[in-house]
């Protein structure tokens, strides 16, 4: 089974070269740690996103591991240095199939 | 004579909190969002679109007023069309009496669903109904509250104000005598806001998740060891529109974030 969910994006469309960018990626998600029970008293299996990472023109620049401690609705901002014009791809993958793409545009000047 | 003061002094720091009490629901001026409480980090978070969780309800709303449902096939967008245009305003007139019942924006939603597009209720916080509840909600970002007494909601609004004033629970408290009389002050390490119900549903923090007000409710019921109001109930509807009376004129902030 394989499931996804919204994310969102937040970055300059144009930057100088050599200019450090910021970006914010947030994820939809529930982020279940499973330590949690139910009110029947069961254990709720741990269902959480299990890593991201961006990529700029295909190359890797940023990538986190998620543990059960992270909230919900994960928010990360991190920056890089624009190097030229290209299509960044952000990727979360977690538990239970669970995968979520999202790409962006910048042009560098 | 030191004892004398001391009766002085108690009888004068009594007086203050009665009078306080009545300045409260007179003085609308003096009225405050738990949003000026928040934290400069939380308040990004809910006016900055791209850290606000809430707005993936939003999202999901926005779909599913698109969406065709029920046995009739048509959509809220159908009747309503444009929510834009059409549900602006819509949010700050809620609890409203409509054909003789006091209906909450959610209980309208699924009275809706159930008359017009005949497909079943939605469950009370889920993520379905409370998508649809924040999108329509949002539609009123920034409008202020517009509740007013009418002789047709008179019953309900007094049944409210009774409901907040009245001692509940084991630990035999009112939502005045916190959220009114010792707004401001502080329960353990945080201060006790006003009670206004300007930015639901929100993206509580603490849920981890988008609630209603309901369930915020439903909480301090919890809190003083009281038997909780069901979702959906009159009583809900009731106390809903005394607190949405009471925070009349204010700016809806929908959808708001919370700690």
């Amino acid at each position: 089974m394989s499931k996804t969910s919204r994310t969102v994006i937040t970055m300059p469309a144009q930057a100088k070269q050599g200019s450090i960018i910021e970006i914010r990626a947030i994820a939809q998600h529930d982020m279940e740690s499973g330590f949690r029970y139910s009110e029947a008293g069961k254990v709720i299996p741990r269902d959480i996103i299990r890593t991201f990472s961006c990529t700029y023109n295909n190359v890797p620049v940023f990538s986190a591991d998620f543990y059960p401690g992270i909230g919900a609705n994960p928010l990360l901002i991190f920056t890089t240095i624009a190097t030229e014009t290209a299509t960044l791809e952000f990727k979360w993958v977690g538990d239970d199939g669970y995968e979520a793409i999202n790409q962006a545009h910048i042009t560098v000047t | 004579m030191k004892l004398l003061t001391f009766s002085l002094w108690l009888v004068s720091i009594s007086a203050g909190f009665f009078t306080n009490a009545l300045a409260n629901e007179a003085a609308l001026d003096s009225r405050q969002s738990s949003y000026t409480l928040m934290t400069a980090e939380n308040k990004a978070m809910q006016d900055d679109a791209s850290l606000n969780p809430a707005l993936f309800w939003v999202m999901d709303g926005q779909g599913l007023w698109q969406e065709k449902s029920g046995q009739k096939a048509i959509a809220c967008a159908s009747c309503h069309g444009d929510a834009g245009t059409k549900m602006r305003g819509v949010a700050t007139q809620f609890p409203k009496i409509i054909k003789g019942k006091l209906q909450t924006l959610e209980s309208q939603i699924n009275q809706c669903r159930v008359e017009k597009q005949q497909a079943p209720e939605l469950a009370y916080e889920s993520k379905t109904l409370l998508a649809l509840t924040v999108f329509v909600a949002s539609q009123s970002k920034g409008m202020p509250i517009a509740i007013e007494e009418t002789q047709q909601n008179q019953k309900d609004l007094q049944q409210g104000r009774q409901f907040f004033n009245e001692r509940m629970g084991q630990l035999n408290l009112s939502c005045a005598q916190c959220h009114q009389d010792r707004a401001g002050l502080k329960l353990g390490g945080s201060m006790i806001p006003q009670g206004h119900p300007t930015a639901y549903p929100i993206y509580r923090i603490e849920w981890q998740s988008l609630g209603s007000l309901q369930r915020r409710l439903r909480n301090c019921m919890s809190g003083v060891r009281a038997r909780q109001f069901e979702y959906g109930s009159p009583e809900m509807a009731q106390l809903e529109l005394f607190l949405m009376w009471r925070a009349r004129g204010m700016t809806l902030e929908t959808p708001g974030v919370r700690p």
